[in-house]
């Protein structure tokens, strides 16, 4: 990924919950560099979630909608281990 | 490189609003609602606030689940603050907290109802009836999303009215002419690494709170105390920055919450030799006794050298005796927390918690107007024309020592649209606008010259951790003389570390380790300031807490500290006894 896409996302990651903070930061660190580019959007499609919503499936107390691309529950399931 | 050239752009505007949480939107429906020409400026999409964190609710006596009134909320309030609040403001929102609250439900906030279709009110501790007589229910909450139902309802609004909003937008200096006046902000957008001046009549800051200042918060990333930053900057006073509220169990290393609700279950607290510690502190009311008592004893046995874990910093809160079925079926999400941020699976093994901190009582002083207020001419309150405060970034001062439970979401209500009405008034009295003065963007500027140019610096990363560090282990929920005496000196060293930070990466857009930097520029002042007012108040009040003054010194300290970056002075001035209309509710000891 190059440096504004990360820079970008990194913000992106900035959230209104501490518990969601945590984890995204955890993951940056962890995958960021081996994001390829259907990862990083199935990943800011899950950042465009409400923090509230977020936090429920990344604690898995909710899950995704099935029917979407296979790179969402990738990375959700990515995400749970962070 | 970021625009650091003599042409920054210019941008006018009738009001600034800087923050787009709870107090800002609130601001800016006023002012878009009366028509006036305002700009909203956020580091993160408005609904990405902080406030979103909020579950327990928002205090109004409605009177909806048996009798309340004012005159009862106000008397907690007072309470809850150790005397510190000045009750001319106080008695200001909690008369209008019952009309904020109803005018958030037709704005379409979906508070919980009762039967008869009025909002349901909770329970929440040091809300009473009759004058600290018994528990009253007076919370008003939308299921366990109140904050988050609260951004959505004011953010349609404003869309709605038209308010315009700059997202990714970071505010960094306020400007004000050689009389003082403020004349609105540089900002930097994040998309394009350029500076801009938003010039305008007025100026209001809804920044939020600070508790980024420690290594333990239950506060979001973004919570780094930008508003107090730029006004310290700018010579504005902090005031009552030594009182930090802090919540006994937050998860050891990341401050996550962990919920009261635990111990009222049963769970409870042990030190490193597995010893009920509570019992020793607590004889009746052990690990259910008030957030201070906990916070006290816990702090009191790691400093002792009782704590657990590797660095001997935190106790454990054990729950493993409840069994799966409770815990999975009362209390909720636990589980979930404890395995992700403690690694521990609490149906097993005890949480590792320390005191944790969770809300500012102190910021920019304000009266109930919002008008940010400083000492002139042997006024205490000079007005600074054109200035305005609210929301955690302000200290009106309600919560003075020690805030109590869900008045953070009234305060925010009340005072953002109080703020928004007093610029109403001060736009149609000064109706021209102001020149900006020569060095309007100099501030801003040599801060982004200075980083762009700094070699051999030092990581900010790195001095923030140490920042960090410095604040929980010197100024932490429980404070010993010695320890605040060395942390005023140790915060000072880092302070200058601050001026020497590094940034690796130069690039323009959406350039994180500069914003971070920057960031770093606003939590060093308030922890300077933090630091220094605590080392000074030689007395127990509220959320400050001595270990070599116990108790609360009204002869000596019943007064507001001010703080001030420049000379790192304080000065003090007096706690407003007097109510608008009702009587004084004169200091006496607070017991519960
Ligand atoms: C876990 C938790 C639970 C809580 N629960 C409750 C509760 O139940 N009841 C209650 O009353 N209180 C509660 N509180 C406290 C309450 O939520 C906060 O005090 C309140 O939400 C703060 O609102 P605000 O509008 O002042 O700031 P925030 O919501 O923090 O918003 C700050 C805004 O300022 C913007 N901003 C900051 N710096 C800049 C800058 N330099 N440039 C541009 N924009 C900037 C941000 O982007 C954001 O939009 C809780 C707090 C926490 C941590």
């Amino acid at each position: 990924m190059d440096v504004v896409s990360f820079n970008r996302l990194r913000w992106n990651c900035r959230r209104g919950l501490l518990e969601n903070d945590l984890v995204l930061e955890k993951f940056l660190e962890r995958h960021a560099e081996s994001l390829d580019d259907v990862h990083l959007a199935a990943l800011n499609t899950l950042l465009e979630l409400d923090d509230n919503s977020l936090w429920s499936l990344l604690s898995g107390r909710t899950e995704y909608p099935e029917g979407s691309g296979a790179e969402i529950y990738e990375i959700l399931a990515l995400l749970r281990t962070c | 490189m970021a625009n650091v050239g003599r042409n920054t752009p210019v941008r006018k505007f009738d009001a600034i609003v800087v923050g787009a949480g709870g107090a800002g939107l609130r601001a800016a429906l006023q002012l878009s609602e009366a028509g006036v020409k305002c700009a909203v400026l956020s580091k993160v999409f408005p609904t990405r606030s902080h406030t979103v964190a909020a579950q327990g609710g928002v205090g109004a006596s409605l009177g909806n689940m048996g009798e309340d009134n004012w005159n009862w909320h106000m008397y907690d309030t007072v309470k809850g603050s150790d005397w510190l609040g000045d009750q001319d403001a106080i008695e200001f929102m909690v008369r209008a907290a019952p009309e904020v609250v109803i005018e958030l439900e037709h704005f379409g906030m979906p508070f919980d109802r009762n039967e008869d279709g009025t909002i349901y009110q909770r329970p929440f501790g040091g809300h009473s009836m009759n004058f600290g007589e018994k528990p009253v229910q007076r919370s008003c909450c939308a299921a366990d999303r109140t904050g988050h139902a609260m951004l959505h309802a004011l953010y349609q609004r404003n869309v709605r009215a038209n308010t315009q909003f700059f997202v990714e937008w970071m505010a960094l200096d306020l400007i004000r002419d050689p009389s003082g006046q403020v004349l609105g902000v540089t900002a930097l957008e994040m998309e394009t690494g350029e500076v801009m001046v938003f010039h305008a009549r007025a100026t209001l800051f809804a920044t939020g709170g600070a508790g980024r200042i420690y290594s333990s918060t239950t506060n979001a990333f973004i919570n780094t105390g930008d508003g107090l930053g730029m006004a310290a900057r700018a010579g504005i006073p902090l005031e009552d920055m030594e009182f930090w509220q802090f919540h006994p169990t937050g998860v050891a290393g990341a401050g996550v919450l962990i919920t009261e609700g635990v111990r009222g279950e049963g769970g409870y607290l042990l030190n490193k030799n597995g010893e009920r510690f509570m019992e020793r502190y607590a004889p009746n009311l052990k690990d259910l006794a008030s957030r201070d008592v906990v916070s006290r004893a816990m702090a009191t046995e790691i400093k002792e050298g009782r704590g657990a874990g590797k660095e001997g910093d935190c106790v454990l809160l054990k729950l493993d005796h409840l069994g799966a079925e409770v815990i999975d079926k009362r209390l909720p999400g636990i589980r979930e927390i404890a395995k992700k941020f403690a690694n521990v699976d609490p149906v097993k093994d005890p949480i590792p918690v320390v005191p944790t901190v969770h809300y500012q009582m102190g910021g920019i002083p304000t009266n109930y107007h919002g008008e940010v207020v400083v000492p002139k001419n042997g006024n205490a309150n000079s007005v600074v024309p054109g200035f305005y405060a609210a929301g955690e970034c302000g200290c009106a001062s309600v919560h003075g020592a020690n805030r109590l439970g869900t008045n953070s979401l009234t305060d925010l209500l009340v005072f953002g649209k109080a703020s928004g009405n007093s610029i109403i008034r001060y736009l149609k009295e000064n109706p021209g606008l102001k020149d900006l003065p020569k060095d309007a963007g100099d501030r801003s500027l040599s801060r982004l010259a200075r980083l762009e140019s700094q070699t051999n610096g030092e990581s900010y990363a790195e001095v923030a951790k140490d920042m960090r560090r410095t604040m929980q282990k010197h100024c932490g929920v429980f404070r010993f003389p010695d320890t605040l005496a060395d942390g005023v000196k140790k915060i000072r060293e880092i302070s200058d570390r601050v001026t020497r930070t590094e940034i690796k990466d130069k690039s323009k857009v959406f350039n994180t380790a500069r914003i971070e930097a920057l960031e770093l520029d606003n939590l060093i002042e308030v922890a300077r300031a933090t630091m220094v007012s605590a080392d000074a108040r030689t007395e127990s009040r509220g959320a400050h807490d001595r270990s070599d003054h116990h108790g609360r010194d009204d002869v000596n300290w019943l007064k507001h500290t001010l703080w001030y970056k420049e000379g790192d002075r304080l000065d003090y001035k007096p706690v407003n006894l007097k109510p608008l209309t009702a009587e004084s509710i004169e200091p006496k000891v607070r017991t519960y």
